[in-house]
């Protein structure tokens, strides 16, 4: 839809701390009432009769966010219905991260909040103000790979590599959480991450490898 | 997804006023079903009222209970002493539901507000009395083999997808709200709804009312508890029919039973009569076989979910057998 390429979900990086200039809010004005026409019909009519326009424009108000994202800090200003995917992949382009089916069916998106793996797709950004993320791009030590990402190099823990980056970050997890014992427990424990092209087992020798080798993951 | 405004209080008062005064504002907690059903447009509240900041994280034990926060995690229960030591069965119910990631996203609260899963209520194409009250019911002609067995009408069929909830059904768990109109408890059984004519409405919580914990009481089921969860693939996927089964056992007599199902109803489905048919019987496959047969009473099926009128009491068997470690 060509409305949504002019009114991206958030704005450019530039713009963060300075006041939205006067002909972009009248512009976001307009494009928000265009949204809520086109999207919620029913609550455009009932807005009308409260003020119609500041109505609208108070809900397409940015919130500001702090994010620390691998190690660095981000002051954010977000229209709240950013995911923490989208704002990761589109905003600050941390592209590893990947968005399979935005639904939280795949787990191609995990990411770690605080330490805990978690789907991106299905988070507000705004929700996680103040919390620290890391993602795929966050585990290496600069050029040194992370024992997880040589592990699914060596076991060919992929094939098209899509669901790779969520499966690595659950693979981390796994094992931080204490669930990789057994194939049966890593299979169990990791079956939030959906792999089309069947690299399972392969998969499931990674993590034993990096279990087993008893390296701090 | 719509947009909405967003608002984080930080007291419980602030979130229910919110919510009481907006007739289109609504609470988020993890969001794992929500924002789901808002990319959708399934559901489109104008205001999201974020409680992750409310202090309602705690797990205690509170008057011969364990008293569980409305936003502790799902994978946080599960993997709690406490819990794991009064009450296995729940633990094992959160352990069986979707996946570690949603776990460590989800809450307590959230779990029992999740919506159901038919396929008809998040296709915004077809009819659907929950979704569109009045519009009809697409599943009763249509592709009904999730649907339910029991307790369901003419207007809806639908199932409660939670595993959590069958647990907390068998354990008389009671859930503690706080509202407008101050605090309450409802008893977990009563707490969701049947569809009846109003299957859009699910559960009995006012608006602005907020869940703030849920009490499970002291039992005597630690030692024998199973939940059972038979579903498509190994994990990761919802029940086609769940058991969650606890006896207190002496001399191999049955003093105590619970028993819920879950996959085959609108709500979680305690199986009260089927409980007394075990109390006071041995331990055997045949006390079990018997209980089923009771617990089957008046399931009815559509067209492609006849399955389940054999898979369900098998379950009971098979969970009951493992409770008691005769499996």
């Amino acid at each position: 839809m060509a409305f949504e390429k002019d009114c991206p979900h958030a704005l450019p990086e530039s713009s963060d701390h300075k006041p939205p200039h006067e002909a972009r809010r009248m512009f976001l004005k307009q494009s928000s009432i265009l949204t809520a026409f086109a999207l919620t019909p029913g609550v455009a009519v009932k807005a009308a009769d409260l003020k119609f326009e500041e109505k609208v424009a108070a809900a397409f108000e940015q919130v500001k966010v702090t994010l620390e994202i691998n190690g660095k800090k981000h002051k954010l200003s977000l229209e709240p219905r950013t995911t923490l995917l989208d704002l990761l992949r589109e905003r600050l382009q941390l592209t590893g991260t990947k968005k399979g089916c935005d639904y939280g069916q795949c787990g191609a998106c995990t990411v770690h909040v605080d330490g805990q793996r978690v789907n991106s797709c299905l988070t507000l950004a705004v929700m996680q103000d103040g919390k620290k993320v890391t993602t795929i791009e966050g585990l290496a030590d600069g050029d040194n790979l992370h024992p997880m990402q040589e592990a699914f190099i060596k076991h060919d823990g992929f094939q098209c590599g899509y669901c790779t980056p969520g499966q690595i970050m659950s693979a981390v997890a796994c094992i931080r959480e204490g669930h990789a014992d057994s194939d049966e427990e890593i299979r169990e424990y990791m079956s939030g991450n959906i792999c089309r092209c069947g690299a399972y087992p392969n998969i499931v020798n990674a993590i034993k490898e990096v279990k087993n080798g008893g390296l701090k993951v | 997804m719509n947009q909405f405004q967003y608002v984080r209080p930080t007291k419980n008062k602030a979130a229910i006023d919110t919510v009481t005064k907006d007739p289109n504002a609504t609470f988020i907690a993890g969001g794992t079903n929500l924002l789901d059903l808002m990319k959708r447009g399934v559901v489109m509240p104008e205001k999201l009222v974020d409680i992750n900041k409310l202090p309602l994280r705690k797990i205690e034990k509170e008057s011969g209970a364990v008293r569980i926060g409305a936003l502790a995690l799902n994978g946080v229960v599960a993997e709690d002493k406490l819990v794991l030591e009064k009450h296995p069965l729940l633990a094992q119910a959160l352990d069986a539901g979707a996946s570690a990631q949603l776990r460590n996203m989800a809450t307590v609260g959230g779990n029992m507000m999740q919506r159901t899963r038919c396929p008809y209520f998040y296709d915004t194409a077809l009819p659907c009395n929950k979704r569109e009250p009045g519009t009809g019911c697409s599943a009763i002609e249509g592709y009904n083999r999730m649907h339910a067995i029991f307790g369901f009408s003419d207007k809806c069929i639908a199932t409660h997808p939670s595993d959590m909830g069958v647990a907390l059904a068998a354990l008389d768990a009671t859930v503690l709200v706080s509202g407008p109109k101050g605090d309450r408890k409802i008893p977990f059984v009563d707490f969701h709804r049947l569809p009846g004519d109003t299957p859009q409405i699910e559960t009995n919580l006012q608006k602005g009312e907020l869940i703030v914990a849920v009490d499970v009481p002291e039992n005597n089921f630690a030692k024998h508890a199973h939940y059972l969860k038979v579903r498509d693939r190994a994990s990761y996927a919802f029940a086609l029919v769940s058991v969650a089964a606890a006896l207190d056992i002496e001399n191999n007599t049955i003093k105590d039973a619970r028993l819920a199902m879950g996959g085959v109803a609108h709500k979680p489905w305690r199986l009260t009569e089927a409980e007394k048919a075990l109390v006071g019987k041995p331990v055997s496959e045949h006390t079990f076989r018997q209980a089923a047969e009771v617990a089957m009473r008046g399931a009815r099926a559509f067209e492609h979910n006849q399955y389940k009128l054999k898979l369900a009491p098998n379950s009971i068997v098979q969970a009951l057998k493992t409770a008691a470690g005769l499996a």
